[in-house]
């Protein structure tokens, strides 16, 4: 197994503007590399959700993906805190505690999280103060 | 229900014809909503065939439509909307059209004419 696409993207804090743009660039990447569709709207999915969430609850950080020649894509979201206090509550349909100015740009309604996990084929969440980790693995041939 | 079918339904302005042919092509459903995270969850199946029905005149409901392969948005209550999201939906080549009906209405004329709803087994 050897990757042959590793990319970073940066995400900055309250850019309610340029949200999206990572997992849009990662769309496009993946489609370029022949991905199939489905996975591919999976895949962004899965990223958009998660970039939002950075943007509007942490400090910034950073997207990795990977790809490898054995058909595998991760993802991994690499926040700079402040942290998620209670990850079971987080991951919870409908818990939220997303701002006013969230919520008027269409998100905040709980589900980012979920909707993560129900689009991956591997989740793992780990946080502290100092920051929330996100993994995520597809399996293009599965 | 073909594109221009949905915009004479409607009375609506094509705002953006990005790609290619949206006025023949035809859409057999719909989801409405103001929330980005509900129609990333809900709209699993053919979604370049459904419709995204919204009052959010913002960059996310370009990138939910994104995300998800879809290729037309309805913009509802008439809403004003920056020439710089109509670049924006240039660029990822989505449709956008624009209508003086609420959401309520759009929907309700928009079913009465047969575009359905979408089926999820397993919404949550």
């Amino acid at each position: 197994m050897s990757v042959i696409l590793h990319k970073e993207f940066e995400v900055i804090k309250d850019d309610y503007i340029g949200a999206g743009r990572a997992s849009s660039e990662i769309k496009s990447i993946l489609g370029s590399v022949g991905i199939p569709p489905k996975i591919m709207r999976n895949v962004a999915v899965a990223s958009y959700e998660a970039e939002i969430n950075m943007v509007i609850h942490a400090t910034g950080g950073i997207i990795t993906l990977d790809v490898t020649d054995d058909g595998v894509i991760k993802l991994v979201f690499h926040d700079n805190g402040p942290g998620i206090p209670d990850i079971k509550k987080a991951l919870t349909p409908g818990f939220s505690t997303a701002n006013e100015k969230a919520r008027s740009l269409g998100f905040g309604a709980g589900m980012g999280l979920p909707n993560i996990r129900r689009v991956t084929d591997e989740f793992d969440i780990q946080s502290s103060e100092d920051g929330t980790i996100i993994n995520l693995t597809f399996y293009v041939n599965e | 229900m073909t594109g221009a079918e949905i915009l004479e339904a409607l009375g609506a302005t094509a705002l953006v014809i990005a790609n290619d042919e949206p006025l023949e092509e035809h859409y057999s459903a719909a989801f409405a909503g103001d929330l980005m995270s509900d129609a990333l969850m809900m709209i699993q199946q053919s979604p370049e065939k459904t419709v995204l029905i919204t009052g959010l005149a913002n960059p996310q409901s370009l990138n939910t439509a994104e995300m998800l392969d879809m290729n037309l948005i309805i913009l509802v209550r008439g809403k004003w909307i920056d020439e710089d999201i109509l670049k924006l939906a240039v660029s990822k080549r989505l449709n956008i059209f624009k209508t003086k009906y609420t959401m309520f209405e759009t929907c309700g004329i928009l079913y009465s004419k047969g575009l359905g709803a979408i089926h999820v087994s397993d919404p949550a």
